[in-house]
Protein backbone atom coordinates (compact mmCIF):
# COMPACT_ATOMS: atom_id res chain seq x y z
CA UNK A 1 0.00 0.00 0.00
CA UNK A 2 1.03 3.88 -0.62
CA UNK A 3 1.46 5.96 2.43
CA UNK A 4 -1.60 8.03 1.94
CA UNK A 5 -4.85 7.58 0.55
CA UNK A 6 -5.93 10.22 -1.61
CA UNK A 7 -7.96 8.11 -4.49
CA UNK A 8 -9.42 4.93 -4.89
CA UNK A 9 -7.06 4.69 -8.25
CA UNK A 10 -3.87 4.48 -5.71
CA UNK A 11 -5.52 1.28 -4.54
CA UNK A 12 -4.30 -2.36 -6.30
CA UNK A 13 -7.03 -5.17 -6.40
CA UNK A 14 -4.30 -6.51 -3.96
CA UNK A 15 -4.65 -3.52 -1.81
CA UNK A 16 -8.33 -3.29 -1.93
CA UNK A 17 -9.15 -6.97 -1.09
CA UNK A 18 -6.16 -6.43 2.32
CA UNK A 19 -8.29 -3.93 3.32
CA UNK A 20 -11.55 -5.73 3.16
CA UNK A 21 -10.12 -8.87 4.20
CA UNK A 22 -8.69 -6.76 7.44
CA UNK A 23 -12.69 -5.11 7.85
CA UNK A 24 -13.98 -8.49 8.28
CA UNK A 25 -11.32 -9.42 10.70
CA UNK A 26 -12.16 -6.40 12.79
CA UNK A 27 -15.56 -6.61 12.26
CA UNK A 28 -16.12 -9.00 14.86
CA UNK A 29 -14.71 -6.49 17.44
CA UNK A 30 -18.38 -5.00 17.50
CA UNK A 31 -19.79 -7.99 18.98
CA UNK A 32 -17.26 -8.20 22.06
CA UNK A 33 -17.39 -6.45 25.38
CA UNK A 34 -13.90 -4.40 24.95
CA UNK A 35 -14.40 -2.54 21.50
CA UNK A 36 -10.79 -1.89 21.32
CA UNK A 37 -7.38 -2.58 20.23
CA UNK A 38 -4.25 -1.00 21.48
CA UNK A 39 -2.40 -1.11 18.41
CA UNK A 40 -2.03 2.46 17.24
CA UNK A 41 -1.44 3.46 20.92
CA UNK A 42 0.83 6.71 21.10
CA UNK A 43 -0.04 7.96 17.58
CA UNK A 44 -2.05 11.07 16.96
CA UNK A 45 -4.34 11.36 14.49
CA UNK A 46 -5.92 14.41 13.56
CA UNK A 47 -9.70 15.24 11.89
CA UNK A 48 -9.01 17.91 9.65
CA UNK A 49 -12.46 19.13 8.53
CA UNK A 50 -13.15 22.05 6.46
CA UNK A 51 -16.77 20.83 5.67
CA UNK A 52 -19.71 19.74 7.40
CA UNK A 53 -19.61 16.65 8.11
CA UNK A 54 -21.65 14.00 10.76
CA UNK A 55 -21.15 10.53 9.61
CA UNK A 56 -17.63 10.26 8.33
CA UNK A 57 -15.72 12.98 10.83
CA UNK A 58 -17.79 10.37 13.65
CA UNK A 59 -16.44 7.47 11.83
CA UNK A 60 -12.88 8.49 11.71
CA UNK A 61 -13.03 9.28 14.84
CA UNK A 62 -14.82 5.86 16.47
CA UNK A 63 -12.42 4.20 14.42
CA UNK A 64 -9.11 5.94 15.67
CA UNK A 65 -10.29 5.71 18.94
CA UNK A 66 -11.07 1.60 18.64
CA UNK A 67 -7.39 1.09 17.75
CA UNK A 68 -5.99 3.32 21.07
CA UNK A 69 -5.18 6.37 18.90
CA UNK A 70 -5.08 9.71 20.37
CA UNK A 71 -7.77 11.98 18.03
CA UNK A 72 -7.63 15.84 17.24
CA UNK A 73 -10.90 16.82 15.92
CA UNK A 74 -10.20 20.22 13.76
CA UNK A 75 -13.27 22.07 12.38
CA UNK A 76 -13.03 25.11 10.42
CA UNK A 77 -15.38 26.85 12.11
CA UNK A 78 -14.06 28.58 14.96
CA UNK A 79 -10.70 27.83 14.16
CA UNK A 80 -7.77 29.93 12.54
CA UNK A 81 -9.01 29.03 9.44
CA UNK A 82 -12.30 31.81 10.03
CA UNK A 83 -9.48 34.48 10.70
CA UNK A 84 -8.16 33.60 7.22
CA UNK A 85 -5.34 30.95 7.68
CA UNK A 86 -4.43 28.65 4.61
CA UNK A 87 -3.97 25.66 4.15
CA UNK A 88 -0.37 25.11 3.87
CA UNK A 89 0.09 27.12 7.19
CA UNK A 90 -2.76 24.56 9.33
CA UNK A 91 -0.85 21.98 7.93
CA UNK A 92 2.09 23.48 8.98
CA UNK A 93 0.76 23.46 12.77
CA UNK A 94 -0.37 20.10 12.57
CA UNK A 95 3.02 18.82 10.91
CA UNK A 96 4.98 20.65 14.70
CA UNK A 97 1.99 18.81 16.88
CA UNK A 98 3.41 15.59 15.15
CA UNK A 99 0.30 14.48 13.95
CA UNK A 100 0.84 10.88 12.28
CA UNK A 101 -2.26 10.87 10.06
CA UNK A 102 -3.97 13.54 9.01
CA UNK A 103 -8.00 12.91 8.12
CA UNK A 104 -8.65 16.09 5.57
CA UNK A 105 -12.28 16.59 4.54
CA UNK A 106 -12.54 20.16 2.23
CA UNK A 107 -14.47 21.96 -0.24
CA UNK A 108 -11.42 21.80 -3.16
CA UNK A 109 -10.79 19.31 -5.09
CA UNK A 110 -7.44 18.26 -4.82
CA UNK A 111 -6.92 19.67 -1.11
CA UNK A 112 -6.16 16.17 0.04
CA UNK A 113 -3.32 15.73 -2.65
CA UNK A 114 -1.61 19.16 -1.90
CA UNK A 115 -1.67 18.38 2.09
CA UNK A 116 0.11 15.13 1.31
CA UNK A 117 3.11 17.59 -0.28
CA UNK A 118 3.25 19.52 3.22
CA UNK A 119 3.22 16.79 5.97
CA UNK A 120 5.03 14.13 7.01
CA UNK A 121 2.38 11.90 8.19
CA UNK A 122 -0.09 9.73 5.90
CA UNK A 123 -3.09 11.38 4.38
CA UNK A 124 -6.24 9.94 4.02
CA UNK A 125 -8.59 12.09 1.93
CA UNK A 126 -12.21 12.02 3.52
CA UNK A 127 -13.64 13.53 0.50
CA UNK A 128 -12.18 16.57 -1.30
CA UNK A 129 -14.99 18.56 -3.02
CA UNK A 130 -16.41 17.18 -6.18
CA UNK A 131 -13.15 14.70 -6.59
CA UNK A 132 -12.51 11.96 -4.58
CA UNK A 133 -13.84 9.77 -1.41
CA UNK A 134 -11.87 6.66 -1.43
CA UNK A 135 -12.82 5.18 2.34
CA UNK A 136 -16.57 5.64 1.27
CA UNK A 137 -15.84 3.71 -1.61
CA UNK A 138 -14.41 1.12 0.55
CA UNK A 139 -16.98 0.78 2.69
CA UNK A 140 -19.60 0.38 0.06
CA UNK A 141 -17.42 -1.98 -1.62
CA UNK A 142 -17.31 -4.15 2.12
CA UNK A 143 -21.33 -4.02 2.60
CA UNK A 144 -21.47 -5.50 -0.94
CA UNK A 145 -19.14 -8.28 -0.70
CA UNK A 146 -20.82 -9.31 3.05
CA UNK A 147 -24.06 -8.94 1.34
CA UNK A 148 -23.74 -10.75 -1.62
CA UNK A 149 -20.66 -13.04 -1.08
CA UNK A 150 -21.40 -16.42 0.68
CA UNK A 151 -19.52 -16.19 4.62
CA UNK A 152 -18.62 -12.57 4.31
CA UNK A 153 -16.85 -13.09 1.31
CA UNK A 154 -13.28 -13.42 2.73
CA UNK A 155 -10.52 -12.95 0.04
CA UNK A 156 -13.17 -12.52 -2.55
CA UNK A 157 -13.54 -9.92 -5.38
CA UNK A 158 -16.40 -8.62 -6.40
CA UNK A 159 -16.35 -10.00 -9.59
CA UNK A 160 -19.56 -10.13 -12.06
CA UNK A 161 -21.66 -8.14 -9.75
CA UNK A 162 -23.49 -5.34 -11.50
CA UNK A 163 -23.88 -2.15 -9.66
CA UNK A 164 -25.74 1.05 -11.13
CA UNK A 165 -24.64 3.99 -10.06
CA UNK A 166 -27.73 6.42 -9.69
CA UNK A 167 -28.06 10.42 -9.87
CA UNK A 168 -26.06 13.31 -9.54
CA UNK A 169 -22.62 11.79 -10.59
CA UNK A 170 -21.32 15.25 -11.49
CA UNK A 171 -21.44 16.81 -8.08
CA UNK A 172 -20.25 13.42 -6.87
CA UNK A 173 -16.94 12.27 -5.04
CA UNK A 174 -18.47 8.79 -3.67
CA UNK A 175 -19.61 8.16 -7.63
CA UNK A 176 -15.76 8.70 -8.85
CA UNK A 177 -14.14 6.62 -6.06
CA UNK A 178 -16.52 3.77 -6.49
CA UNK A 179 -16.34 3.63 -9.95
CA UNK A 180 -12.58 3.47 -9.70
CA UNK A 181 -13.02 0.96 -6.37
CA UNK A 182 -15.75 -1.08 -7.96
CA UNK A 183 -14.22 -1.50 -11.31
CA UNK A 184 -10.97 -2.81 -10.47
CA UNK A 185 -12.71 -5.40 -7.49
CA UNK A 186 -13.90 -6.88 -10.55
CA UNK A 187 -17.89 -5.21 -10.36
CA UNK A 188 -19.67 -4.14 -13.67
CA UNK A 189 -20.39 -0.76 -12.69
CA UNK A 190 -23.04 1.81 -14.97
CA UNK A 191 -23.92 4.88 -14.28
CA UNK A 192 -27.60 6.27 -14.82
CA UNK A 193 -28.21 9.94 -14.47
CA UNK A 194 -29.54 12.73 -16.83
CA UNK A 195 -26.77 13.93 -19.43
CA UNK A 196 -26.79 17.10 -17.52
CA UNK A 197 -25.48 14.89 -14.30
CA UNK A 198 -22.59 13.09 -15.62
CA UNK A 199 -18.80 14.88 -16.19
CA UNK A 200 -17.67 15.21 -19.38
CA UNK A 201 -15.09 12.89 -19.49
CA UNK A 202 -17.19 10.43 -18.30
CA UNK A 203 -16.33 8.29 -21.19
CA UNK A 204 -12.91 7.58 -19.90
CA UNK A 205 -13.91 6.37 -16.79
CA UNK A 206 -13.95 2.19 -16.68
CA UNK A 207 -18.27 2.38 -16.40
CA UNK A 208 -21.40 1.80 -18.67
CA UNK A 209 -23.36 4.90 -19.00
CA UNK A 210 -27.37 4.95 -19.34
CA UNK A 211 -29.89 7.90 -19.12
CA UNK A 212 -32.62 5.02 -18.74
CA UNK A 213 -33.12 3.85 -14.91
CA UNK A 214 -36.03 1.53 -15.49
CA UNK A 215 -33.86 -0.48 -18.18
CA UNK A 216 -31.08 -0.94 -16.20
CA UNK A 217 -33.45 -1.65 -12.71
CA UNK A 218 -33.85 -5.41 -13.55
CA UNK A 219 -30.27 -6.21 -14.38
CA UNK A 220 -28.41 -4.87 -11.39
CA UNK A 221 -27.64 -6.52 -8.30
CA UNK A 222 -27.01 -3.14 -6.51
CA UNK A 223 -28.73 -0.05 -7.00
CA UNK A 224 -26.75 3.03 -5.43
CA UNK A 225 -28.71 6.11 -4.65
CA UNK A 226 -26.65 9.51 -4.98
CA UNK A 227 -27.45 12.65 -3.32
CA UNK A 228 -28.82 15.45 -5.16
CA UNK A 229 -25.81 17.88 -4.12
CA UNK A 230 -27.86 21.18 -4.47
CA UNK A 231 -25.61 22.77 -2.21
CA UNK A 232 -22.79 22.38 -5.28
CA UNK A 233 -25.28 23.36 -7.69
CA UNK A 234 -24.36 26.50 -9.79
CA UNK A 235 -26.95 26.28 -12.85
CA UNK A 236 -30.31 24.54 -13.78
CA UNK A 237 -29.63 20.85 -13.59
CA UNK A 238 -33.03 19.53 -14.19
CA UNK A 239 -36.34 21.54 -14.48
CA UNK A 240 -37.62 20.44 -11.61
CA UNK A 241 -36.85 18.48 -8.45
CA UNK A 242 -40.28 16.63 -9.17
CA UNK A 243 -39.69 15.59 -12.19
CA UNK A 244 -36.08 14.34 -11.78
CA UNK A 245 -37.60 12.48 -8.73
CA UNK A 246 -40.25 10.55 -11.52
CA UNK A 247 -37.26 9.90 -13.51
CA UNK A 248 -34.48 9.09 -11.35
CA UNK A 249 -35.69 8.93 -7.69
CA UNK A 250 -36.03 5.18 -6.04
CA UNK A 251 -39.83 4.52 -4.83
CA UNK A 252 -41.64 1.34 -4.07
CA UNK A 253 -42.99 1.07 -7.26
CA UNK A 254 -38.90 0.94 -8.78
CA UNK A 255 -37.37 -1.32 -6.11
CA UNK A 256 -40.37 -3.90 -7.16
CA UNK A 257 -38.15 -4.42 -10.37
CA UNK A 258 -34.86 -5.49 -8.90
CA UNK A 259 -33.93 -9.10 -8.44
CA UNK A 260 -34.87 -10.96 -5.26
CA UNK A 261 -31.32 -10.53 -4.00
CA UNK A 262 -30.58 -6.92 -5.10
CA UNK A 263 -29.68 -4.52 -2.53
CA UNK A 264 -30.16 -0.74 -2.14
CA UNK A 265 -27.45 1.63 -1.01
CA UNK A 266 -26.87 5.55 -0.26
CA UNK A 267 -24.42 7.09 1.19
CA UNK A 268 -25.96 9.57 3.22
CA UNK A 269 -27.17 12.19 4.04
CA UNK A 270 -30.35 11.49 2.60
CA UNK A 271 -32.71 13.80 0.81
CA UNK A 272 -36.31 11.58 1.29
CA UNK A 273 -38.37 12.25 -1.33
CA UNK A 274 -36.03 13.38 -3.81
CA UNK A 275 -33.48 10.56 -5.01
CA UNK A 276 -34.99 8.02 -2.68
CA UNK A 277 -38.41 7.44 -1.00
CA UNK A 278 -39.03 6.89 2.42
CA UNK A 279 -40.49 3.79 2.16
CA UNK A 280 -37.59 2.58 0.38
CA UNK A 281 -34.95 3.83 2.39
CA UNK A 282 -36.59 2.28 5.26
CA UNK A 283 -36.93 -1.29 3.71
CA UNK A 284 -35.30 -4.50 3.99
CA UNK A 285 -33.39 -3.99 0.74
CA UNK A 286 -31.84 -0.84 2.41
CA UNK A 287 -28.44 -0.98 3.39
CA UNK A 288 -28.26 2.27 4.83
CA UNK A 289 -27.68 2.03 8.14
CA UNK A 290 -25.18 -1.11 7.66
CA UNK A 291 -23.25 1.22 5.57
CA UNK A 292 -22.33 3.39 8.77
CA UNK A 293 -21.55 0.68 11.00
CA UNK A 294 -19.42 -0.69 8.26
CA UNK A 295 -17.90 3.05 8.07
CA UNK A 296 -15.72 2.67 11.13
CA UNK A 297 -14.73 -1.22 10.45
CA UNK A 298 -13.62 0.00 6.89
CA UNK A 299 -12.20 2.77 8.14
CA UNK A 300 -9.95 0.93 11.09
CA UNK A 301 -8.76 -1.11 8.52
CA UNK A 302 -7.47 1.59 6.44
CA UNK A 303 -6.10 3.55 10.08
CA UNK A 304 -3.91 -0.17 11.02
CA UNK A 305 -2.93 -0.67 7.59
CA UNK A 306 -1.25 2.89 7.33
CA UNK A 307 -0.14 3.56 10.57
CA UNK A 308 0.10 -0.32 11.93
CA UNK A 309 3.37 -0.76 10.76
CA UNK A 310 7.17 0.57 9.93
CA UNK A 311 7.03 4.15 9.64
CA UNK A 312 7.11 4.60 5.05
CA UNK A 313 10.61 5.45 4.14
CA UNK A 314 10.75 9.41 3.68
CA UNK A 315 10.40 9.15 0.05
CA UNK A 316 7.33 6.85 -0.03
CA UNK A 317 5.57 7.15 -3.31
CA UNK B 1 22.65 -34.58 17.17
CA UNK B 2 22.81 -38.12 14.91
CA UNK B 3 20.14 -37.68 12.45
CA UNK B 4 20.66 -37.74 9.17
CA UNK B 5 19.48 -34.29 6.56
CA UNK B 6 17.35 -34.43 4.30
CA UNK B 7 14.97 -32.56 2.23
CA UNK B 8 10.97 -32.20 2.61
CA UNK B 9 8.88 -30.49 0.48
CA UNK B 10 12.02 -29.56 -1.16
CA UNK B 11 13.32 -27.61 1.43
CA UNK B 12 16.84 -28.53 2.93
CA UNK B 13 16.81 -28.63 6.87
CA UNK B 14 17.27 -31.42 9.24
CA UNK B 15 14.09 -32.75 9.77
CA UNK B 16 13.48 -33.19 13.42
CA UNK B 17 9.90 -35.03 14.36
CA UNK B 18 8.37 -36.85 11.51
CA UNK B 19 4.50 -36.83 10.99
CA UNK B 20 4.07 -40.25 12.85
CA UNK B 21 6.08 -38.41 15.91
CA UNK B 22 4.08 -34.99 15.84
CA UNK B 23 0.92 -37.99 15.75
CA UNK B 24 2.44 -38.95 19.10
CA UNK B 25 3.39 -35.45 20.75
CA UNK B 26 -0.01 -34.20 19.84
CA UNK B 27 -1.43 -37.87 21.30
CA UNK B 28 0.26 -37.72 24.80
CA UNK B 29 -0.43 -33.75 25.15
CA UNK B 30 -3.92 -34.83 24.92
CA UNK B 31 -3.80 -37.18 27.60
CA UNK B 32 -1.45 -34.45 29.74
CA UNK B 33 -4.01 -32.19 29.37
CA UNK B 34 -7.24 -34.40 30.32
CA UNK B 35 -4.89 -35.12 33.00
CA UNK B 36 -4.26 -31.86 34.33
CA UNK B 37 -7.53 -30.66 34.00
CA UNK B 38 -9.00 -33.25 35.82
CA UNK B 39 -11.22 -34.84 32.68
CA UNK B 40 -11.03 -31.97 30.29
CA UNK B 41 -14.47 -30.12 31.84
CA UNK B 42 -14.47 -26.65 30.90
CA UNK B 43 -11.81 -26.38 28.70
CA UNK B 44 -11.64 -24.39 25.32
CA UNK B 45 -8.40 -24.58 23.44
CA UNK B 46 -7.63 -21.83 21.67
CA UNK B 47 -5.19 -22.22 18.19
CA UNK B 48 -3.06 -18.89 17.63
CA UNK B 49 -2.89 -18.32 14.21
CA UNK B 50 -1.65 -19.78 11.43
CA UNK B 51 -0.13 -23.31 12.38
CA UNK B 52 -1.92 -23.21 16.59
CA UNK B 53 -5.00 -23.53 15.05
CA UNK B 54 -5.18 -26.75 13.16
CA UNK B 55 -2.62 -28.34 16.59
CA UNK B 56 -5.94 -26.94 18.42
CA UNK B 57 -8.67 -28.58 16.34
CA UNK B 58 -6.37 -32.16 16.82
CA UNK B 59 -5.59 -32.19 20.65
CA UNK B 60 -9.74 -31.30 20.41
CA UNK B 61 -10.49 -34.48 18.36
CA UNK B 62 -8.19 -36.52 20.21
CA UNK B 63 -9.35 -35.52 23.50
CA UNK B 64 -13.03 -36.20 21.64
CA UNK B 65 -11.44 -39.85 20.94
CA UNK B 66 -10.10 -40.88 24.33
CA UNK B 67 -13.20 -39.78 26.23
CA UNK B 68 -16.11 -38.94 23.98
CA UNK B 69 -15.76 -35.33 25.09
CA UNK B 70 -16.80 -32.07 22.71
CA UNK B 71 -13.62 -29.79 23.62
CA UNK B 72 -14.82 -25.98 22.36
CA UNK B 73 -11.91 -25.06 20.14
CA UNK B 74 -11.31 -21.58 18.66
CA UNK B 75 -8.79 -19.52 17.16
CA UNK B 76 -7.22 -16.04 18.74
CA UNK B 77 -5.60 -14.07 16.62
CA UNK B 78 -2.61 -11.75 18.80
CA UNK B 79 -1.64 -9.40 15.46
CA UNK B 80 -3.16 -6.11 16.86
CA UNK B 81 -1.69 -6.57 20.30
CA UNK B 82 1.85 -7.62 19.61
CA UNK B 83 4.98 -5.31 20.55
CA UNK B 84 6.84 -5.61 17.23
CA UNK B 85 4.12 -3.97 14.86
CA UNK B 86 6.07 -0.82 14.38
CA UNK B 87 9.22 -2.82 13.12
CA UNK B 88 7.87 -4.54 9.61
CA UNK B 89 4.77 -3.07 7.47
CA UNK B 90 1.05 -3.74 8.36
CA UNK B 91 0.53 -7.15 7.74
CA UNK B 92 -2.44 -9.14 7.36
CA UNK B 93 -4.84 -10.38 9.99
CA UNK B 94 -5.36 -14.12 11.12
CA UNK B 95 -8.72 -15.12 12.39
CA UNK B 96 -10.37 -14.79 16.21
CA UNK B 97 -12.94 -16.80 16.30
CA UNK B 98 -14.21 -17.89 19.80
CA UNK B 99 -16.88 -20.84 20.37
CA UNK B 100 -19.88 -19.91 21.56
CA UNK B 101 -19.70 -20.92 25.11
CA UNK B 102 -17.14 -17.85 25.53
CA UNK B 103 -14.24 -18.22 27.65
CA UNK B 104 -15.67 -16.68 31.02
CA UNK B 105 -14.93 -19.22 34.32
CA UNK B 106 -13.32 -21.72 31.72
CA UNK B 107 -9.60 -23.54 31.33
CA UNK B 108 -8.25 -21.50 28.33
CA UNK B 109 -5.59 -23.72 26.13
CA UNK B 110 -3.38 -21.68 23.92
CA UNK B 111 -2.03 -23.71 21.66
CA UNK B 112 1.11 -22.34 19.07
CA UNK B 113 3.36 -24.27 16.71
CA UNK B 114 6.69 -23.46 18.15
CA UNK B 115 7.77 -21.55 21.58
CA UNK B 116 10.03 -19.05 21.44
CA UNK B 117 11.10 -15.63 22.54
CA UNK B 118 7.23 -15.44 24.49
CA UNK B 119 6.15 -12.84 22.87
CA UNK B 120 3.81 -14.06 20.64
CA UNK B 121 2.06 -15.41 24.03
CA UNK B 122 2.45 -12.20 25.85
CA UNK B 123 0.27 -10.83 23.03
CA UNK B 124 -2.62 -14.19 23.19
CA UNK B 125 -2.53 -12.91 26.95
CA UNK B 126 -3.43 -9.08 26.75
CA UNK B 127 -6.10 -10.65 23.19
CA UNK B 128 -7.68 -12.73 25.06
CA UNK B 129 -8.10 -10.17 28.62
CA UNK B 130 -9.99 -8.62 25.99
CA UNK B 131 -12.71 -11.09 25.73
CA UNK B 132 -13.01 -12.60 28.91
CA UNK B 133 -12.07 -13.81 31.99
CA UNK B 134 -10.80 -17.07 32.32
CA UNK B 135 -10.47 -18.86 35.38
CA UNK B 136 -6.96 -20.24 33.89
CA UNK B 137 -4.58 -19.91 31.12
CA UNK B 138 -2.25 -22.48 29.99
CA UNK B 139 0.03 -23.02 27.12
CA UNK B 140 0.92 -25.80 24.91
CA UNK B 141 3.39 -26.09 22.22
CA UNK B 142 4.63 -28.47 19.51
CA UNK B 143 8.32 -27.07 20.07
CA UNK B 144 9.70 -25.59 22.42
CA UNK B 145 13.52 -24.04 20.89
CA UNK B 146 14.42 -21.85 24.38
CA UNK B 147 15.80 -18.24 23.93
CA UNK B 148 12.94 -16.86 25.86
CA UNK B 149 12.94 -13.01 26.26
CA UNK B 150 9.95 -13.15 29.01
CA UNK B 151 8.91 -15.04 32.44
CA UNK B 152 7.07 -17.42 30.12
CA UNK B 153 6.51 -20.91 29.97
CA UNK B 154 4.65 -23.65 28.41
CA UNK B 155 2.39 -25.92 30.46
CA UNK B 156 2.61 -28.50 27.59
CA UNK B 157 5.58 -29.39 25.28
CA UNK B 158 5.67 -31.46 22.04
CA UNK B 159 9.23 -31.35 21.94
CA UNK B 160 12.37 -29.46 23.76
CA UNK B 161 14.55 -28.67 20.96
CA UNK B 162 18.04 -27.22 21.39
CA UNK B 163 18.86 -24.63 19.27
CA UNK B 164 21.11 -21.71 18.62
CA UNK B 165 19.62 -17.91 17.92
CA UNK B 166 21.01 -17.95 14.30
CA UNK B 167 18.48 -21.66 13.45
CA UNK B 168 15.17 -21.32 12.28
CA UNK B 169 12.32 -23.89 12.75
CA UNK B 170 10.02 -24.46 10.46
CA UNK B 171 6.68 -26.67 11.71
CA UNK B 172 4.67 -27.78 8.66
CA UNK B 173 1.24 -29.23 9.23
CA UNK B 174 -0.98 -30.76 6.69
CA UNK B 175 -3.94 -28.12 6.84
CA UNK B 176 -1.57 -25.46 6.04
CA UNK B 177 1.43 -26.85 4.43
CA UNK B 178 0.19 -30.23 2.76
CA UNK B 179 2.55 -32.72 5.13
CA UNK B 180 3.48 -32.88 8.71
CA UNK B 181 7.30 -32.78 9.84
CA UNK B 182 9.64 -29.87 11.86
CA UNK B 183 12.61 -28.81 10.36
CA UNK B 184 15.48 -27.03 11.23
CA UNK B 185 17.80 -25.06 9.18
CA UNK B 186 20.14 -22.34 9.03
CA UNK B 187 17.80 -19.91 6.88
CA UNK B 188 14.71 -18.64 7.20
CA UNK B 189 11.06 -19.20 5.78
CA UNK B 190 10.60 -17.48 2.06
CA UNK B 191 8.14 -15.20 2.52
Amino acid sequence: MKRHLISAADLSRGDALLILDTAEELASLADRPIKKLPTLRGRTVVNLFFEDSTRTRISFEAAAKRLSADVINFSAKGSSVAKGESLKDTALTLEAMGADAVVIRHSASGAAHRLAGWVRGSVVNAGDGTHEHPTQALLDAFTIRRKLRASGGRGAGLDGIRVTIVGDVLHSRVARSNVLLLSSLGAEVTLAAPPTLLPLAVDTWPCAVSYDLDTELPKSDVVMMLRVQQERMTAAYFPSVREYSRRYGLDAARMARLPEHAIVMHPGPMNRGVEIAAEVADSARSTIVEQVANGVTTRMAVLYLLLGGTEFPEVAS
Amino acid sequence: MDATAHSVAGRDGLAVLDAEEIRRALTRIAHEILERTHGGDEVVLLGIPTRGVPLARRLAARIGEFEGLEVPCGSLDVTMHRDDLRLRPARALGRTDLPPSGVDGKTVVLVDDVLYSGRTVRAALDALTDLGRPRTVQLAVLVDRGHRELPIRADYVGKNLPTSQREVVHVLLTEVDGQDAVMISDEGRPE
